[in-house]
């Protein structure tokens, strides 16, 4: 008997013990006298079951998880081989059944190298499409699609590759931010490892539509495995003709490379990643020029987050329409968003813009891990605001959450359960800036450390109403004198847990008072 | 004999002579000296410099800036625990407590043996199975104070 099993390489399924797993399947199926064929998938994105094994049956993948390597023999006694005995069918799990998947459709589902698993699944035919359309067209197809930028600012894919477009250079790049460094959010990581060759046609479609024959990914230090799949998946596309002077036989040429961070936060900015690239110090440059007129060395460049180049693929291939018929307001498609932090169901979630932040939390997400009540839900990464649960009708939109008081970001979702202290988390959003500053200007680089002195201040119980006044002043200065976004918003987490947790600022004062 | 007296010139040379052809060569540069010395020797800066025509200064700036880089070599093990806000949300803080009074060591710190530095790390994209480290290559998740004590004794034994 022959069976296939898909064990996760994810990162986080290797965190978690995955590759012990496969070991241990290996084992107990060569004892059983059973022909195993372990295939190494990425990740479906239900964390909290990795490592999730599926087992190939005449009726789909059968899921299983979370295994331990010490379970393996007794689910094979239980008939794991036969796909019995487990969670059933894996498209069947309610947390995936309830996702429209546009960007993360193969994710999981494929074996990330395998070039023949990817254009099974609807593979390369966006850049197919695009090789056959002036550039202008390829532009105006995402424009219609109303994809706006997933890396944080929402700006309009399409306006910004229009700006390149008609940019008159010798030379043009694409940029794929891989940066990824937002608490909370894990997206680029998972489909650098679980579906590697989207990437590159994403970022192939960016260079026919603007012109540009030459890519940079930049990514973290920190992803080491991600870098790992995108180096041979790269060589593969370009053995392959999907990347070099003939792109799928096209005659356009476009062929790109990676480039690894070194620990600086601030370099997920556009601006401090292209001084990055560079070799300089990554410092955020004042705009103008913008980077779509002067970005990398000078020529005209599109740097987009990878979930944005991503969403293109798809966009090309099913039409603009298809995309924007689903979300909300002026959301349009689809967010990969991320459950993290205390949640008993954590993973991506990719879902069409509207639905709201208790959905998320309370249904999607299960609620707390501990069980305690939720306090605080953190959108956004470190210069996301954080949420109480009065404030969860709040759906997932970029106008509704700027209107809320705070941003979508990356569509990173981090939650706390009662026993968090917001003194604290308001701390460490001042430290976290202070600590990451890129030294350019004085409001973020001096101002962050004396929230934190002001802050400690407060935690210690001193003059705790005139402090919390200089930390509001603080924040409007952060707010109106900084570059970037690193200065520019720290304020809001420090404000929200201000404003929407004053019990844990003022316990401060009483407990002083009780001295 | 200091880690600075022993270091092989003519490797560093090399390395940076492979990537002279690049557009950018620094950062590809130094990630290279690093992974080969396992930190940037003091000598390499100016050696960068000359070979990219920019100033002594602006190199040490760049060295400088990246957290990653480092001045001086790492202990033999390296242990970084996420202080990030979704595992400090899964208990991750006393985790690094634990972490850092089973190695005697507070964060930033290498043992005066050699044998460990213990580093802070900004998220390692496994926040759903938070809290989360990083000990010398292997990725760690769903840890406890227990569980994470028995990693690291584990890696140093
Ligand atoms: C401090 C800071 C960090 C950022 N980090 C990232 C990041 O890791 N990834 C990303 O795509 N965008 C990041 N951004 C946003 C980028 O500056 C930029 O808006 C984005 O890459 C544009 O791509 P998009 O239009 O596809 O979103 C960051 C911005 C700031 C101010
Ligand atoms: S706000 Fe901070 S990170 Fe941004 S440019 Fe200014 S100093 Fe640099
Ligand atoms: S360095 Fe520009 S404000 Fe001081
Ligand atoms: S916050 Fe710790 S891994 Fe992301």
């Amino acid at each position: 008997m022959s069976v296939t099993f898909h064990v996760p390489q994810d990162a986080a399924a290797l965190a978690v013990g995955a590759d012990a797993v496969a070991e241990a399947i290996r084992i107990e199926a060569g004892k059983r006298g059973i022909a195993a064929r372990i295939i190494r998938n990425g990740s479906r994105g239900m964390l909290w079951l990795e490592p999730l094994v599926e087992v190939a049956t005449p009726e789909g993948r059968m899921a299983f998880g979370p295994v331990e390597a010490e379970d393996v023999p007794a689910l094979f006694d239980a008939g794991m081989a036969e796909g019995r005995g487990g969670l059933g069918p894996t498209e069947e799990i309610p947390f995936l059944k309830a996702q429209t998947r546009f960007t993360f459709a193969r994710c999981g589902v494929i074996a990330p190298l395998s070039l023949s698993d990817y254009a099974a699944m609807d593979g390369w035919k966006g850049l197919a499409r695009a090789i056959t359309l002036p550039p202008a067209e390829i532009v105006d197809e995402v424009t219609r699609s109303g994809l706006r930028g997933r890396g944080g600012a929402g700006f309009p894919t399409g306006i910004k590759w229009k700006t390149v477009l008609e940019a008159k250079a010798d030379r043009k790049y694409i940029v794929a931010n891989a940066d990824e460094g937002d608490s909370g959010t894990f997206a680029d990581r998972m489909l650098m490892e679980g579906d590697p060759f989207h990437l590159i046609e994403g970022m192939a479609i960016a260079g026919m539509a603007v012109g540009a024959t030459h890519g940079y990914l930049y990514t973290r230090s920190e992803y080491p495995h991600a870098i790992a799949v995108m180096e041979a998946a790269i060589g593969l596309a370009r053995d392959a003709g999907f990347l070099g002077p003939s792109v799928m036989g096209s005659g356009r040429a476009f062929d790109m490379e990676i480039r690894t961070g070194a620990g600086a936060y601030v370099c997920g900015e556009e601006t401090a990643l292209l001084e990055s690239i560079e070799g300089k110090r990554g410092q955020v440059r004042a705009k103008p020029p913008l980077p779509a007129h002067e970005g990398l060395f000078g020529r005209p460049t599109v740097i987009n987050n990878i979930l944005s180049l991503t969403a293109v693929p798809f966009i090309l291939d099913k039409g603009a329409a298809a995309y924007a018929e689903v979300g909300f307001g002026r959301s349009r498609g689809t967010m990969p968003i991320q459950l993290a932090g205390n949640l008993r169901h954590g993973g991506l979630f990719e879902v069409g813009f509207g639905i709201t932040l208790g959905e998320l939390v309370n249904e999607i997400g299960g609620g707390t891990m501990t069980g305690r009540p939720v306090k605080a839900v953190q959108v956004g990464g470190p210069l996301g605001a954080y949420f109480p649960p009065a404030l969860f009708d709040t759906p997932f939109d970029y106008e509704a959450f700027t209107k809320a008081g705070g941003l979508i970001g990356h569509g990173g979702v981090v939650v706390f359960d009662d026993t968090v202290d917001m003194v604290q988390q308001a701390r460490f959003a001042m430290d976290f800036c202070a600590v990451e500053s890129c030294g350019k200007c004085t409001p973020c680089r001096i101002g962050s450390t004396r929230g934190v002195e002001t802050i400690d201040k407060i935690a210690a119980g001193r003059d705790v109403a005139a402090n919390l006044q200089l930390v509001e002043d603080l924040c409007e200065t952060m707010k109106f004198g900084s570059l970037c976004a690193l200065g520019g918003f720290t304020p809001y987490p420090v404000l929200s847990a201000l404003h929407h947790f004053p019990d844990d600022f003022v316990a401060r004062q009483t407990a002083q008072a009780a001295e | 004999m200091t880690a600075r007296d022993s270091i092989d010139l003519e490797r560093l040379g090399a390395i940076i002579a492979a990537h002279g052809h690049m557009p950018g060569p620094t950062l590809p540069t130094l990630h290279a000296i690093q992974e080969a010395f396992g930190f940037i020797p003091e000598a390499a800066i100016q050696m960068i410099a000359d070979a990219e025509n920019r100033s002594r200064a602006e190199i040490h700036g760049v060295v400088t800036f990246y957290h990653d880089f480092r001045q001086a070599p790492a202990g033999r093990h390296v242990v970084k625990v996420c202080r990030a806000e979704a595992c400090q949300a899964m208990g991750g803080e006393a985790v690094a407590k634990r972490i850092s009074s089973r190695l005697g060591l507070d964060f930033g710190e290498t043992a005066a043996d050699g044998g460990v530095t213990l580093e802070n790390v900004y998220c390692l994209g496994l926040c759903a199975t938070a809290p989360s480290a990083m000990v010398d290559e292997r990725l760690c998740g769903r840890l406890t104070p227990d569980k994470a004590e028995r990693i690291v004794a584990e890696t140093l034994s």
